[in-house]
């Protein structure tokens, strides 16, 4: 039974794995550590011993596939109102460097009814091939038969990396299929890279609440799948002239569909859009956010009004929506969204990781805060420090009469 | 209608702080509780039994101390609590960890209706509910913020009705039965532990099921029965350029304005 590695020569007895394990699996006896029943191999404790003393066990197990006959970087192109979901885009966009780098193709699996236009679509936002299921019975997303199709298309063709944006229909699409092909699959990647060493990709990703990031691994299963938020990653500029880069590429495949794919067990009957407005944060190029520095629901009031004034969007932390100040519609965080505007103004926000996570991605982040030591700081590229109330009257006022 | 509920002892990440110094987790005081949104799974399997009758079982895998968790789900008036732990279940991602609850589930035995939550809050992956479904061949709805409909049994067909939540909105779905479910927070506000149960399960028995109990087959759980695996854990460190900007309030305002125009964003 695998456990984690100690080397007694190099335990210094600091309790530095104690403090670290988020599963508080470690113990110290007789000034070792001893690694417990909750243990779950995460190697936390490993990351933090300043003495390199604590070692994940190596990976016992030998590759399932053989990993060289798998090629090829997929991304599920997902439809929303008949137009691929803009996260599709970035993930072509990122799909295209993994790629160049690794000398594959990218391809698209578009799966629906009524395609038109959409494989020359794909193909200008730099898809080498188009893989095409074009049937009535996939005109609305259902988990099934979009898994079956998928599942064949993949054991045919056999690609490499298989990539879904984690939005509502990629976080229930992408286990299922994942389960069906008995592979890895990385939800919410905020980073993706390819290791130099083993070819692997490398899935980044924040765990515990946002409290930290772990690199995952599908070392020995094929394809490797992965997930990716909307806003992390960006598109390519649209090109499709002749002789342009994307110039031969867009080759349509389309696939086989039998029947017994075609089966579902559930229906879709109807949609309801949301009473209140559409807060489209995720495009907002400027974004004020409030946080409970603020002190009071009628002081949020003002970063409304800065928003409104600089043109752009409205957000919050988690605690304010906590407190009904404003709907959770515009909560920006790890359980809220993710965001990546050219300017994030944050007023009264402290700056926890859980924050941090949905924001980090902003070009220009300033902070405003009371409090110097307030973690929002070391994100910032501007920071006020002071009376948060004070700072957005005069900025209001000046941008005024400015 | 048989009813299982999936649960998941977790620690409460959103009292987990950083130690600036190391950059590590600080663990201690850190409670571990019932995932949140497993308690909402747990009180709608509970508020169908009221409708319908029938039984609700909860199912967890996870160490021993996970025992207390599912004490505080019979003390909620769960008629039956099963743990699957073995250290052969151990580091399990979230495949070896839905084919395990999958195995333990077929050992349970016929249901209606599994339902979990949307995610756990310290992996956050919202992986495992869907994967129980494939595993079990049974269809599954994610998200769902209401359960509209249940028609236990029709000349059809049992099937379930919800709202599911989407990008923009709610669409309203529908499964046959024995489908499974992951909802949402607001599908329901979980109630407290009444005093009868809570008498009851002081002394209620929990079924706890190892390796050798489950018709599992090895290369699925634990370590060998997980594609993915951590490379490294790491706190994410922030070093952007940090320009303070110092003097009054209207200063500072005149010195961020100004470099805002400067970028063409003001």
């Amino acid at each position: 039974m695998p456990s984690m590695k100690l080397f007694p020569d190099k335990c210094g007895g600091c309790e530095e794995c104690v403090s670290s394990c988020p599963y508080d699996a470690v113990t110290m006896r007789d000034g070792r550590p001893v690694f417990g029943d909750a243990c779950n191999l995460c190697g936390a404790c490993a990351e933090a011993c300043p003495s390199g003393a604590i070692e994940r066990p190596a990976a016992t197990a030998s590759p399932a596939v053989d990993k060289t006959s798998y090629r090829g970087i997929w991304v599920f192109a997902e439809i929303r109102d008949g137009r691929l979901a803009r996260v599709v885009l970035e993930l072509l966009g990122e799909g295209r460097k993994l790629a160049d780098q690794t000398g594959q193709n990218l391809c698209a699996a578009l799966l629906g009814n009524d395609l038109g236009t959409l494989p020359e679509e794909l193909a200008a936002y730099g898809a080498d091939r188009v893989f095409l299921a074009e049937h009535s019975a996939l005109a609305v997303f259902r988990d099934e038969p979009y898994a079956a199709v998928l599942a064949a298309a993949v054991n045919q063709y056999r690609p490499s990396i298989l990539l879904f944006g984690a939005t509502a229909t990629g976080r229930s699409l992408a286990p299922r299929l994942a389960a069906r092909l008995r592979t890895g699959l990385t939800a919410d990647c905020t980073g993706l890279d390819i290791d130099r060493g083993s070819g692997d990709l490398l899935q980044t990703r924040p765990a515990f609440g946002g409290n930290i990031l772990a690199t995952i691994i599908t070392p020995n299963h094929r394809p490797q799948m992965a997930s990716v938020r909307p806003g992390v990653f960006k598109p390519l500029q649209r090109d499709d002239h002749p002789g342009a880069r994307f110039s031969g590429r867009g080759e349509v495949v389309r696939l086989n569909i039998s029947d017994d794919l075609l089966t579902a067990r559930t229906k879709v009957s109807g949609f309801t859009a949301e009473e209140t407005e559409t807060v489209n944060l995720e495009d907002a190029s400027v974004i004020v956010a409030g946080g409970r520095g603020l002190g009071s629901a009628g002081n949020f009031a003002l970063v409304e009004e800065l928003a409104g004034l600089l043109g752009g969007a409205v957000g919050a932390s988690r605690a304010v929506v906590d407190e009904g100040w404003i709907s959770y519609a515009h909560q920006i965080g790890q359980t809220g969204k993710t965001v990546a505007p050219r300017l994030y103004i944050a007023c009264g926000i402290s700056g926890a990781v859980q924050h941090l996570a949905g924001m980090q991605g902003a070009e220009i982040i300033v902070a405003i805060n009371k409090n110097p030591e307030a973690p929002v700081f070391k994100a910032a590229t501007f920071g006020l420090v002071g009376d948060v109330v004070q700072i957005l009257k005069e900025l209001i006022g000046q941008l005024k009469t400015g | 209608m048989r009813i299982i509920a999936c649960i998941k002892q977790v620690p409460d990440t959103a009292e987990v702080r950083i130690d600036r110094e190391t950059n590590t987790l600080i663990r201690e005081g850190v409670p571990s509780i019932i995932n949140p949104f497993d308690l909402n799974a747990v009180e709608e399997g509970l508020l169908l039994k009221e409708r319908f009758g029938g039984t609700v079982t909860v199912i967890s895998m996870g160490p021993p101390q996970v025992e207390t968790a599912l004490r505080e789900v019979l003390s909620l008036g769960v008629d039956q609590a099963v743990l699957l732990c073995d250290r052969a279940f151990a580091g399990a991602d979230t495949l070896a960890t839905s084919y395990t609850l999958a195995a333990g589930i077929k050992k349970i035995g016929s249901f209606d209706l599994i339902i979990c939550g949307k995610q756990a809050i310290d992996g956050d992956t919202a992986q495992v509910g869907p994967e129980i479904a494939e595993w079990l061949d049974i269809p599954h709805l994610t998200y769902v913020r209401n359960i509209d409909e249940v028609f236990p049994a029709e000349p059809a067909g049992a099937s379930i009705t919800v709202s599911r939540l989407v990008e923009g909105g709610y669409l309203q779905a529908s499964a046959t039965l024995p489908a499974l479910l992951t909802v949402l927070r607001e599908v329901n506000e979980p109630r407290l532990p009444s005093y009868r149960a809570s008498l009851r399960a002081r002394t209620q028995g929990i079924t706890i099921w190892g390796v050798a109990d489950l018709s599992a087959d090895p290369e699925h759980i634990g370590i060998a029965g997980s594609p993915t695996r951590v490379s490294r854990v790491f706190v994410p460190e922030y070093d952007r350029q940090g320009q303070c900007f110092a003097g009054s309030p209207e200063d500072q305002a005149k010195a961020l304005i100004a470099t805002l125009r400067s970028a063409g964003l003001a």
